[in-house]
């Protein structure tokens, strides 16, 4: 790929154990392109948390590497949206979200400046002040995303992070992702579990194997841009999209068998 | 009238109770006055030692000791305990020896800290200290050590380095756990400045205490008790208060 935005080389990840090690990842290489939203589906442990957490420079690969091509500017190399909640519970809703920027040492106007923006964005600019605990599930994973966007990173990283959320609040906030993100376009890799979401939300579909965290398919998703999640979800194309991701996906979801009495 | 309303009504009306009682049962002599004088001749005492200056000026003196005290062992245990909790090797180093220590009883040792800092104020000082160091190293350690990793991660990602890490996450996130070792070891420094105060100190309420033992002036006796009792009572409200507005995020029910 001749503008990857990200590359991951033979990324190799072993957990050591008391019982022996555990191969996370085994060799994993493939590229997402500058401006690209690139999901990955897989089924649980299959090593998606992991991936994303070397990208982050949160974990070292065993062997390999991840490299993030710089653009100009000083702009933090990535910026992560956690799986589960991740908000500080001491802090505000605008502490948190300026929490990227105020690290940086970023000027007190620009801060207020850029969080009014996201807050606004969000529709969260009522709850500026309140606390995490004070917030439903969808607003905290709207703060956790304007925290992200706030600090304009070279790429996003999502792990999962509607996947908490109903059905409803999972769609809208899909929406409003899509919405900010478009005006943006930044390099995103966004995990999950749910193939409705990958096909709604990606450019680029990775399938990931429960076999040592394998790519196993790469999809393209032929849809415009700016997409409106449920129109989308109406046509003949997401239908067919979402039976070939799948079937890539079945052979990958081993039901666990029982363990027989001893 | 609400149950609120109530409660409250009922725990003012029963010290007032108890001391119209302690008057009565002083007055018609049911109880030996030379050990429990009456309340309202407590009060008198209480005026004339406020008159003359005595009382305000040993109050103040056992506060100021009382307050350098809390910072001197506190300072140093928030920052020990902070980088216990961060530190796996600090705490593998600083837990057994404060392990070993603790179950020392802090008024045991009042003799030793006497013939390490002399009689002077360093010695109320340094028992103040030792009340304050204990329960704030431990709850400040045990209270980082409890903030999930993840919180830690969030802060890496987002580009908090050394210092930012103790301000941003490792303080506020142990900052329930740390107040509570703060009222603890407010709470003992409190108790060790009057027991310290008792053993050669010229001055101070656990002075007035003990001399009017010696001199047998029951009645001063008393008024230095309730003007502890009373720092201890303002102590407990204020750091409740402290507690209030530090810890706000706290869901509260
Ligand atoms: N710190 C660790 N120590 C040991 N094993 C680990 C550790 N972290 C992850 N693993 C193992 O590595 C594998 C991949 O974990 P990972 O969290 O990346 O999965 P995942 O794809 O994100 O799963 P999910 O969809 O459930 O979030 C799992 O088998 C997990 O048990
Ligand atoms: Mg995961």
């Amino acid at each position: 790929m001749a503008d990857a935005k990200i590359r991951f080389e033979q990324v190799e990840k072993r957990f050591f154990l008391r019982d022996g090690e555990h191969v996370a990842l085994g060799g994993v290489s493939f590229e997402v392109g500058s401006g690209e939203f690139f999901v990955i589906v897989g089924p649980s442990g299959c090593g998606k948390t992991t991936l994303l957490r070397i990208a982050a420079g949160l974990e070292a690969p065993t062997s390999g590497r991840v490299t993030i091509a710089r653009g100009d500017g000083d702009r933090p190399e990535n910026a992560m949206v956690f799986q589960g909640e991740s908000l500080f519970p001491w802090m505000t809703v605008r502490e948190n979200a300026a929490y990227g920027l105020r690290m940086r040492g970023a000027p007190r106007a620009q801060i207020d400046d850029v969080v009014g923006h996201y807050l606004d964005r969000t529709g969260l600019r009522a709850f500026a002040d309140a606390f995490p605990h004070q917030l439903s599930g969808g607003m905290k994973q709207r703060v956790s995303i304007a925290r992200a966007f706030a600090c304009d990173p070279e790429v996003l990283l999502m792990d999962e992070p509607f996947s908490a959320l109903d059905e409803q609040n999972r769609t809208l906030l899909q929406q409003e992702l899509l919405r900010i993100w478009d005006e943006t376009k930044k390099t995103v890799v966004f995990i999950t579990h749910s193939v409705d979401e990958a096909v709604s939300l990606g450019d680029r579909i990775m399938v990931m194997s429960s076999d040592r965290g394998r790519p196993k398919a790469f999809v393209d998703v032929p849809f415009t841009r700016p997409r409106s999640v449920l129109d989308l979800r109406a046509t003949p194309e997401y239908g067919r999209l979402f039976g070939d991701i799948w079937a890539e996906l079945r052979d990958e979801i081993r039901f666990p068998v029982p363990e027989p009495a001893a | 009238m609400s149950v609120d309303a109530r409660d409250r009504l009922l725990s003012v009306a029963s010290p007032i109770a108890l001391f119209v009682l302690w008057e009565i049962a002083a007055r018609a002599h049911w109880i030996d006055v030379r050990f429990y004088p009456a309340p309202s001749s407590i009060a008198r005492t209480f005026g004339t030692m406020l008159a003359n200056g005595t009382l305000l000026a040993n109050t103040l003196i056992t506060l100021e000791r009382f307050a350098i005290g809390i910072v001197v062992g506190g300072v140093p245990a928030l920052l020990l305990g902070l980088a216990m909790g961060l530190y796996r090797p600090i705490y593998a180093i600083v837990d057994p020896l404060i392990s070993a220590t603790y179950p020392v009883p802090k008024s045991a040792i009042l003799p030793l800290i006497l013939l390490v800092f002399g009689i002077g104020e360093a010695s109320k000082i340094a028992m103040v200290a030792i009340g304050m160091f204990y329960p704030v190293v431990i709850n400040t350690a045990a209270g980082v050590r409890q903030i999930d990793r993840m919180y830690f991660d969030v802060g890496r990602n987002y580009g908090a380095r050394g210092w930012a890490v103790f301000r941003t996450i490792a303080f506020p996130g142990a900052l329930p756990v740390i107040m509570t070792g703060v009222k603890l070891g407010a709470g003992l420094g409190l108790i060790l400045i009057a027991v310290a105060e008792m053993l050669g100190a010229p001055s101070g309420l656990g002075f007035v205490i003990l001399n009017a033992w010696q001199i047998f002036q029951v009645n001063v006796m008393y008024v230095g008790i309730i003007t502890i009792a009373v720092i201890g009572f303002a102590l407990t409200v204020l750091l409740n208060e402290v507690e209030r507005i530090l810890i706000p995020a706290r869901p509260r029910h």
